[in-house]
């Protein structure tokens, strides 16, 4: 495995974090970018009317400097794991297929459902592991170390019920 | 120079794709983007997740309370309540689990090929980010419960910001180094 030690990797994505300050004026998540890309879903679907709600008014449903770098995102990792040799298409990672049998359907809808539930847990809380978990802990921010505090609360006990039960 | 460069619409989205490209090939090499060490990092047996986050949250706190110091930043902490950080970071952490990966990372993961994080994950986000923005103004009694604002900690303890930044550096790299003598 080529794989980088995380406190390098923690320290390049904090240089990251000046950038994004330094250059744009913006601290660096990746949450806002599903809304807006629900609102422009939406809208192509209802039509205009869609720009009525309140949240859309907040959020418009448009491309972005976030939502730019939400895709710049994927381009990055597709690009680190062919380089490193590590791109492989899989519907169901190995510790679920151990777990829960080689299936791709179950392993799917999980993730959509628990894509759900994160698409309004990060939204009802505004923001995500990067907008609360590493910017907003940055600037010391009240409500970021209270979310990200949440985040592995939840997070941890869930897990143990998932892996512990089934495990 | 910053405010011209900060102006320019086009040069702005091209500066967001090119810290996302370096985002998520770091995120990538350093591992995160696997399902197993997400579940792992909650699981409290593999903990890359923390040191990657927390080593990103000292360099980053150091350096940006520099810039501001200095006059070259402006901080821009998010508003939050005890109803949107403590009921919405709850829900989220329970589909931290569920799903395995969090947003950046999900999207990170379907660069790498990992389906369940395209089809699933990214899919699934969008949804509830949708149902999210439709509940938006019932949610608001829930959501305002609590209210702080964009309080940051040296503004709660009315402190200068590098009261609070030193020894909050200091203890992540304490917590750090204890983490690698534990093991694992």
């Amino acid at each position: 495995m080529a794989r980088w030690s995380p406190y390098a990797v923690g320290a390049g994505i904090g240089v990251l974090s000046w950038l994004a300050f330094l250059l744009s004026d913006k601290a660096i998540g990746c949450s806002t970018a599903f809304a807006r890309t629900a609102g422009m879903v939406e809208r192509w679907w209802r039509g205009d009317k869609v720009l009525q709600k309140e949240y859309y008014k907040r959020f418009v449903p448009a491309i972005d400097w976030e939502w730019m770098l939400v895709l710049g995102i994927v381009i990055g990792a597709f690009l680190s794991a062919q380089l490193s040799g590590q791109f492989r298409w899989e519907w169901a990672p190995a510790l679920w297929r151990t777990t829960f049998g080689a299936a791709a359907w179950p392993r799917v809808l999980a993730a959509f459902v628990g894509g759900a539930l994160m698409g309004i847990g990060a939204r009802w809380a505004g923001g995500c592991t990067s907008g609360h978990g590493i910017s907003g802990t940055l600037q010391l921010a009240v409500s970021s170390w209270l979310a990200a505090a949440c985040f592995f609360i939840g997070g941890i006990v869930t897990a143990q019920l998932i892996y512990g039960l089934a495990g | 120079m910053l405010n011209r460069i900060r102006s320019q619409k086009g040069l702005q989205l091209l500066i967001g794709l090119l810290l996302g490209i370096a985002f998520g090939f770091l995120l990538q090499r350093s591992g995160a983007t696997y399902y197993e060490v997400i579940i792992g990092q909650l699981l409290l047996t593999d903990h890359t997740v923390l040191r990657l986050m927390l080593s990103a949250v000292v360099v980053g706190m150091v350096g940006v309370h520099l810039m501001r110091s200095l006059g070259w930043v402006q901080l821009h902490p998010k508003p939050g309540s005890l109803g949107t950080s403590v009921v919405g970071g709850l829900i989220f952490g329970v589909a931290f689990a569920i799903l395995g990966y969090c947003p950046g990372t999900a999207v990170a993961a379907a660069g790498q090929g990992s389906l369940d994080a395209l089809l699933g994950g990214t899919l699934g986000m969008v949804v509830g980010a949708g149902l999210f923005a439709a509940s938006y103004p019932r949610l608001k009694p829930i959501l305002n419960k609590g209210d702080f604002g964009e309080l940051t900690l040296p503004e709660l303890f009315k402190v200068n910001a590098w009261v609070v930044v030193v020894p909050v550096a200091a203890a992540i790299v304490g917590l750090l180094w204890w983490l690698d003598g534990v093991g694992s």
